[in-house]
């Protein structure tokens, strides 16, 4: 049923796109309105008959999986939730997959966000992900939640230095001096690794800024697509590797199913996600193309007549 | 109750996109409610964690009984504190013209220490290391990169000198000169390229996520 479902997706969206070559090519406008529909099937068709493709991690991703990967057991792994609702469908995938590695790897993980919006959306991963996967791990000894602080990059610069200056207790008020999983760990120079999850200010960018580069501890970074160029500048030196966008959730996800046999049947929200981005950037390549005929051909028709 | 929720997160969601057929009241009304409520979200988050959380609790700290039974502090007081808040009083006078000018000192403090915080991690980070990013053994340390990492390498050079090229107007971009300029334009463009993919990329993310949310959650047609 779903490959039914699929073939007359794709003969509907690739039908409508020879009408629109057709109607270019004779020199009509295409309403706008027109091309919203296209992009609107051409993403509601692979969620509603799924397509899905395998994914493999590139070694910017992989570079990431393989430092969480190698980690001793019991280091000491900060994740930072900085992004919003507006990214959560890209960064949420990442910060789920993330998670779920470190604690099947025995890493010890606090949770942190520079973000007000962070907090929910960090408390979402705990109650989706970690609670029921993990019910072995202890709060306060296997993984910490501390919340949010404002502050922006203020936070980062006092916490470079000393963590409890900032962060005094978790999120429920309990003081972190009385927490297992802080026995050690005086500022963020302690940590084994970073990763910075976000795509604005502050975010991952800050993080090296603020706290990988003057502190020397090893960053990886996952960020929403838009701001994903502006990372890369910073890769392989000072972050350790890029998950950047949806694809790089992917990716992740991919190579977490294939490495790790707990996850094999693991949800993959990145990798459901990856068939309405194709074909929705194959609409839209397709577009750019039957624009360009169309440019071309109205130029030298009006060249002609000259 | 959740069921609620689904149907007003379903109804402001189709109100948003039926601005691409047109403007219209619908549109118009979500608009208003996502602005009010952002408004509100962020007042009563910026309420209690600075003006509470941070300046009230640390001035004054909530008591406990010490060993002998006396109230005493938590905390010691931290007096400091006042002094941000004064500034952020003054930058409230902006709203009354007469001494409006007054809210620029608290601006030019926050410029200030901005600009100080900045200066030495951008150079460190985004100038000095990008550059020893950049200056690199096209080959490797001990010639242990592959082809592929060094015709990267290559690239990596070719693309920075012909990029600074074309932003050095002293000189007429005219011969070699000009040559390199247009490979250096290349070089951007194909950066301008990439960084419009990963945009939209980003942006089909958002939609997906709204499309999931109505067949899946809203309609249930996605299992």
């Amino acid at each position: 049923m779903p490959n039914i479902g699929v073939s007359i997706s794709l003969l509907v969206i690739f039908g409508g796109l020879a009408w629109l070559l057709i109607r270019s090519i004779s020199g009509r406008e295409v309403d706008r309105r027109i091309i919203f529909v296209f992009i609107f099937v051409a993403v509601a068709a692979p969620l509603l008959f799924p397509i899905t493709f395998q994914e493999k991690a590139t070694s910017i991703v992989r570079d990431l999986f393989d430092r969480i990967e190698e980690l001793p057991e019991g280091s000491h792994v900060l994740i930072s939730f900085d992004f919003d609702p507006a990214m959560a469908p890209e960064v949420q995938p990442m910060a789920n997959a993330i998670s779920r590695h470190c604690l099947d790897k025995g890493h010890r993980v606090i949770f942190m966000s520079l973000w007000a919006t962070g907090q929910s959306l960090m408390t979402t991963t705990l109650t989706n992900v970690i609670l029921p996967e993990f019910p072995e791990k202890v709060d306060g000894r296997d993984y910490v939640n501390i919340g949010f602080k404002a502050g922006n990059e203020g936070v980062l610069n006092v916490i470079v230095s000393d963590f409890k200056k900032m962060f005094p207790t978790n999120v429920n008020g309990v003081p972190l001096d009385s927490m297992e999983i802080f026995e050690g760990i005086e500022s963020c120079a302690d940590l084994d690794f970073i990763v910075a999850l976000g795509g604005g200010r502050p975010g991952p960018k800050e993080w090296v800024l603020f706290v990988g580069d003057p502190a020397d501890v090893p960053i990886g970074v996952g960020v929403a697509a838009v701001v994903a160029p502006q990372l890369y500048p910073y890769y392989p030196q000072q972050v350790i590797g890029i998950l950047g966008g949806i694809k790089g959730a992917a990716e992740y996800e991919s190579e977490l199913t294939h490495r790790r046999e707990r996850f094999a049947d693991m949800e993959t929200p990145g990798l459901h996600m990856m068939g309405p981005q194709t074909l929705a950037h194959l609409v839209i390549m397709s577009f750019i193309i039957i624009g360009n005929i169309a440019f071309f051909r109205k130029k030298r028709s009006g060249s002609d007549s000259r | 109750m959740e069921h609620v929720a689904l149907w007003v997160a379903a109804f402001l969601t189709l109100g948003i996109i039926s601005f691409l057929y047109k403007d219209n009241p619908w549109y118009k009304l979500c608009e208003a409610i996502f602005v009010g409520i952002s408004a509100g979200y962020w007042f009563i988050v910026l309420f209690w964690d600075n003006i509470v959380g941070k300046f009230w609790v640390g001035v004054f700290p909530p008591k406990e009984l010490n060993d002998v039974g006396e109230l005493v502090n938590s905390v010691e007081p931290d007096y400091w504190l006042i002094v941000g808040a004064v500034l952020g009083v003054l930058m409230l006078m902006r709203l009354i013209p007469n001494i409006g000018w007054i809210s620029r000192w608290p601006l030019a403090f926050i410029i200030g220490c901005t600009s100080g915080l900045y200066l030495i991690n951008y150079f460190s980070s985004n100038m000095m290391r990008q550059v020893q990013g950049t200056i690199m053994p096209l080959l490797g340390m001990n010639y242990e990169l592959s082809t592929y990492d060094i015709i990267g390498n290559i690239i990596i050079v070719i693309g920075t000198f012909t990029g600074l090229i074309y932003f050095y107007f002293s000189k007429e971009h005219k011969g070699w000169f000009g040559r390199a300029a247009k490979v250096g334009i290349w070089t951007i463009m194909i950066t301008f390229g990439a960084s419009f993919g990963y945009t939209v990329m980003s942006r089909m993310s958002l939609l997906i996520g709204r499309v999931d949310f109505l067949f899946g959650d809203w309609l249930g047609l996605i299992n």
